[in-house]
């Protein structure tokens, strides 16, 4: 009896799920009829249900709804390291000063403009009475000493904290190191309102670097009550920023989906038009694609093969990146100690093809070691990289000169060299139309080469383990030094065994006699770069650029070079 | 049949106690850290950070230790996530996945069955070959085809379901169909094969003989002697779907755990990785289990425990 009551609920089963799915495994077609006769009713309501955003976007109500291609990784500002975090950091918290549409600090939490010392070392900052925390209290200038204290002290384990303020605060490098207490670093609250800054030396790029989600300031009471808990989800989180961070929990319900809410309490908040910025993760292009086809987001990121289909159209926007990427030639090795095999190598890829067919996203040619669009000259308001133009052009047939007389200095007819590179789609593509290029154009060359994953690129860098590495660099603040410092003799990040004595003194004396005189500073930028790339130390070989879909009336989306990707304070939809 | 079960239980602990140990030490052998911006930061500085994470001390001394948290049930902090735990992750996309997993094993193997026994009924008629077609396309076609068709056809096309997300029912249907579409396919393979082969034998003919009604002697007597290497291939079904989930829930964008395994992949997220894998490892062993026990209840002839009852 009981074996017939089971065969009974089986078929029962069976027989109920042949009408809601048996079409639906015939084809595509037939499944979607079916569909709609199973939900026609519901349907009206399900759309209602979610797409509040849908309407939104005709409506010109000012919900902004957008996609992200990762979970925010940490909203704790010590501990913060990638875009992700540092967008919705810098939308929910605001530092002593945010960017403007020109990539210029103006006062967040500050009152005005900092004091600055003679000698450059000595900041005091006044700042506004009326900044306040989501929780009520006011926003003072322990809160930044606190935050401060909290991203150098080794027990945190930040990773920017140093990377940040060792060498900028005084001290830092010092407690970073244990040699010094963590109340010794230079930042001091004179008052509620009034903080006092003191530098390590007179870092001329300080103002904008305050920027940085690093310097975030951090309710003291709120953390330290928190404990270890702090920052695990909206719960978590104090907000003094133009919006607040809702909904977010990386171990909720929905952990792929959160909101930027407008905060009421912003000492701003008249400024801010968009009312809430709903965020979801969606990590395939094609589901974005179709996502914002049907109207549900506002912006989605395309990647390379959509960027052909939509190129042209009012809804594809390309905005350049600081990010550049290069060959860096590895001068322990005989061939590449040669400047002409140098020259050779970084004259021989075609950059504009490059770009054009291998990347198709709207990336720009390098032919420099700064990029463009990144700072502009203290005096004369033009861009580094208009100032220098264009240094290290491809022009194969003077690579193909610069191949033989290096091959005759050598006293050979044919060079074998690495190529170490990412193993991601585009690196592979790339390097493999890079060999292509250099093989094709230099005779007797043979290039080979490898893919390996990030971390293994970076420690045979660290190691310096390759003849050329296929690699890029994105800043860490708006100066010209970011670009450059690296490639000196002394720099930790020099691998490549390149030394010039030249480059070295026009670095060294910028970040020394010259702190503190701007013009003559960017001028010895201006020549280290001339030097770097006469000496044809790192091929370079474009600037990238990100391509959106972007719904055409989302206006006043500001895009900064450094720190949160976009600013949405002042945005708004037509 | 409780001891078996328990003995069975027993080899489940042991077996993943193995993997735990060889995921760790295959996973050591790769190269992957907390660090974010490791090439930005001086040596003294990474050690700082690894610190942290308990990864400066050797690797048997990590390894007795990641063993002692696992046995209390703790599997660490994420690498990637920072201070989240990662039983905390995992624990609430897990039901995201069963759920849909469970959705595609039961219509999948349902329509799969019907499909199968309507083939072996009709045999050689259109029927079958319909059901035939059917199903060679479900098994030759890899399931994220489906789903991107789906979601532009249905999706954008006709606008009759949501694209993507997870929530209400209407979002779980495509990516249930999509994921479905290969166990249907297994399901009416088999169905239709062991069916055919179940009807032409003699028991059925002696049913028929005693003048039993074409209604019970296909489901009482075909279909339950047919059903038992059906059973043998849901085992490894359920497991092809966890497979399936990694790709399905990236294109419908579910914050399931598949989802969850493909970023930690991607991220070098060494406890994530762990998490899963052992997940997953539990999850195989015991579907394994479950298909051997299920044996017995459809099968009197096969006896567990060495037939000793």
């Amino acid at each position: 009896m009981r074996k017939k009551n089971w065969f009974l609920v089986v078929l029962v089963l069976m027989l109920s799920l042949v009408v809601a799915a048996c079409g639906g495994n015939n084809t595509g077609n037939e499944g979607t009829n079916n569909a709609e006769g199973n939900t026609e009713g519901n349907n009206t309501e399900a759309n209602n249900a979610e797409g509040n955003e849908n309407a939104a976007a005709s409506d010109s109500e000012q919900v902004l709804n957008i996609t992200e291609a990762s979970q925010i990784p940490t909203m704790d500002s010590s501990m913060a390291t990638d875009a992700v975090a540092f967008q919705f950091l810098g939308e929910s918290m605001e530092g002593l000063y945010r960017l403007d549409e020109n990539a210029l600090p103006i006062p967040g939490i500050a009152d005005g403009e900092p004091e600055v010392s003679e000698d450059g070392l000595t900041w005091t900052i006044q700042l506004k009475e009326d900044a306040v925390w989501s929780n009520g209290d006011p926003v003072t200038a322990n809160d930044f000493v606190f935050a401060w204290r909290r991203a150098v002290d080794p027990d945190t384990g930040s990773e920017y904290g140093p990377f940040m303020m060792n060498d900028v605060i005084a001290n830092a490098t010092e407690i970073n190191n244990g040699e010094a207490e963590l109340e010794e670093l230079g930042v001091e609250a004179l008052s509620d309102t009034e903080l006092e800054i003191t530098l390590a030396k007179p870092i001329p790029y300080f103002h904008s670097l305050l920027t940085f989600g690093t310097f975030l300031p951090l309710n003291e009471s709120f953390v330290t009550e928190q404990g270890d808990d702090y920052a695990l989800s909206t719960e978590n989180l104090l907000f003094n920023g133009p919006f607040t961070l809702e909904n977010w929990d990386p171990t909720g319900e929905d952990p792929e989906q959160w909101s930027l809410v407008k905060n009421t309490n912003y000492w701003d908040a008249e400024t801010v038009q968009l009312e809430e910025v709903n965020v979801s993760v969606v990590k395939e292009t094609s589901t974005g694609v179709n996502l914002y086809t049907n109207g549900e987001v506002d912006r989605h990121p395309l990647s390379a093969e959509y960027v052909e289909q939509y190129a042209g159209t009012e809804d594809f926007r390309s905005l350049p990146e600081p990010t550049l990427f290069y060959l860096k030639m590895n001068q322990g090795t005989e061939a590449l100690a040669n400047q002409d095999i140098r020259k050779a190598i970084a004259m021989s890829v075609n950059k504009q093809d490059l770009v054009d067919v291998i990347l198709a996203n709207g990336s720009v040619v390098s032919n420099g070691a700064v990029p463009e669009d990144f700072t502009m000259h203290p005096e004369t308001e033009e861009d580094f990289r208009v100032i220098n133009g264009d240094l290290l052009t491809a022009d194969q047939e003077a690579a193909k000169e610069h191949w033989q007389a290096g091959l005759d200095a050598l006293g050979v007819d044919s060079l074998e060299l690495g190529l170490l590179g990412g193993d991601t789609e585009v690196a592979t593509e790339m390097d493999a139309y890079i060999k292509n290029q250099l093989e094709g154009n230099l005779e007797g060359l043979t290039v080979n080469v490898s893919s390996v994953p990030f971390e293994e690129r970076i420690a045979r860098d660290e190691a310096s383990d390759y003849d050329i590495q296929s690699s890029g660099w994105g800043p860490d603040y708006l100066d010209p030094n970011t670009w450059l410092e690296m490639w000196t003799t002394e720099s930790p990040y020099m691998t490549m065994n390149y030394s010039n004595e030249d480059f070295d003194a026009l670095i060294n004396e910028a970040n020394n006699e010259l702190l503190t005189e701007p013009v003559e500073r960017y001028d010895n930028f201006l020549e280290a770069e001339k030097v770097l790339m006469e000496d044809a130390a790192i091929a370079p070989l474009y600037q990238r650029a990100r391509a959106y879909l972007w719904r055409p009336d989302v206006q006043g989306v500001v895009f900064n070079p450094m720190g949160a990707d976009f600013s949405y304070k002042w945005a708004y939809i037509e | 049949m409780a001891k078996y079960i328990l003995q069975r239980l027993g080899y489940m602990v042991v077996t993943l106690y193995l993997i735990a140990t060889f995921s760790f030490f295959l996973m050591k052998m790769l190269p992957g850290s907390p660090l974010r911006a490791k090439e930005k930061l001086s040596e003294a500085q990474q050690l700082i950070v690894l610190e942290k994470y308990g990864l400066n001390d050797p690797v048997p001394v990590q390894y007795i230790k990641y063993i002692g948290d696992l046995l209390q049930g703790d599997l660490g902090i994420s690498f990637q996530m920072k201070n989240q735990a990662v039983t905390d992750i995992l624990l609430n996309r897990i039901p995201i996945s069963a759920q849909l997993g469970l959705y595609a094993l039961l219509i999948g193997t349902t329509v799969g069955m019907l499909l199968g026994i309507a083939a072996a009924i009709k045999n050689n008629s259109w029927v079958d070959y319909s059901a035939n077609f059917v199903s060679v396309i479900g098994i030759s076609i890899p399931s994220f085809i489906f789903a991107g068709l789906l979601q532009y056809y249905v999706g954008v096309e006709l606008g009759l379901l949501p694209i993507a997300f997870w929530g209400t029912w209407q979002q779980a249907i495509m990516p249930t169909i999509a994921l479905a579409i290969f166990p249907m396919a297994i399901a009416a393979r088999f169905m239709r094969t062991e069916m055919i082969e179940v009807l032409g034998s003699d028991f059925i003919v002696t049913a028929r003989a005693k003048g039993l009604n074409e209604t019970a002697v296909l489901f009482k007597h075909g279909l339950r002697n047919a059903l038992i290497p059906l059973v043998t291939v849901m085992g490894p079904m359920a497991v092809s779907l966890m497979t399936g989930t990694l790709v399905i829930e990236q294109i419908f964008s579910i914050p399931g755990i598949g989802e969850q395994f493909v970023t930690s992949v991607m991220t070098d997220d060494f406890s994530v990785i762990m998490g899963t894998t052992l997940f997953f490892a539990f999850f195989f062993v015991f579907i394994i289990l479950i298909v051997d026990v299920l044996y017995g209840i459809i099968d009197p002839r096969i006896r567990l425990a060495g037939g000793k009852d």
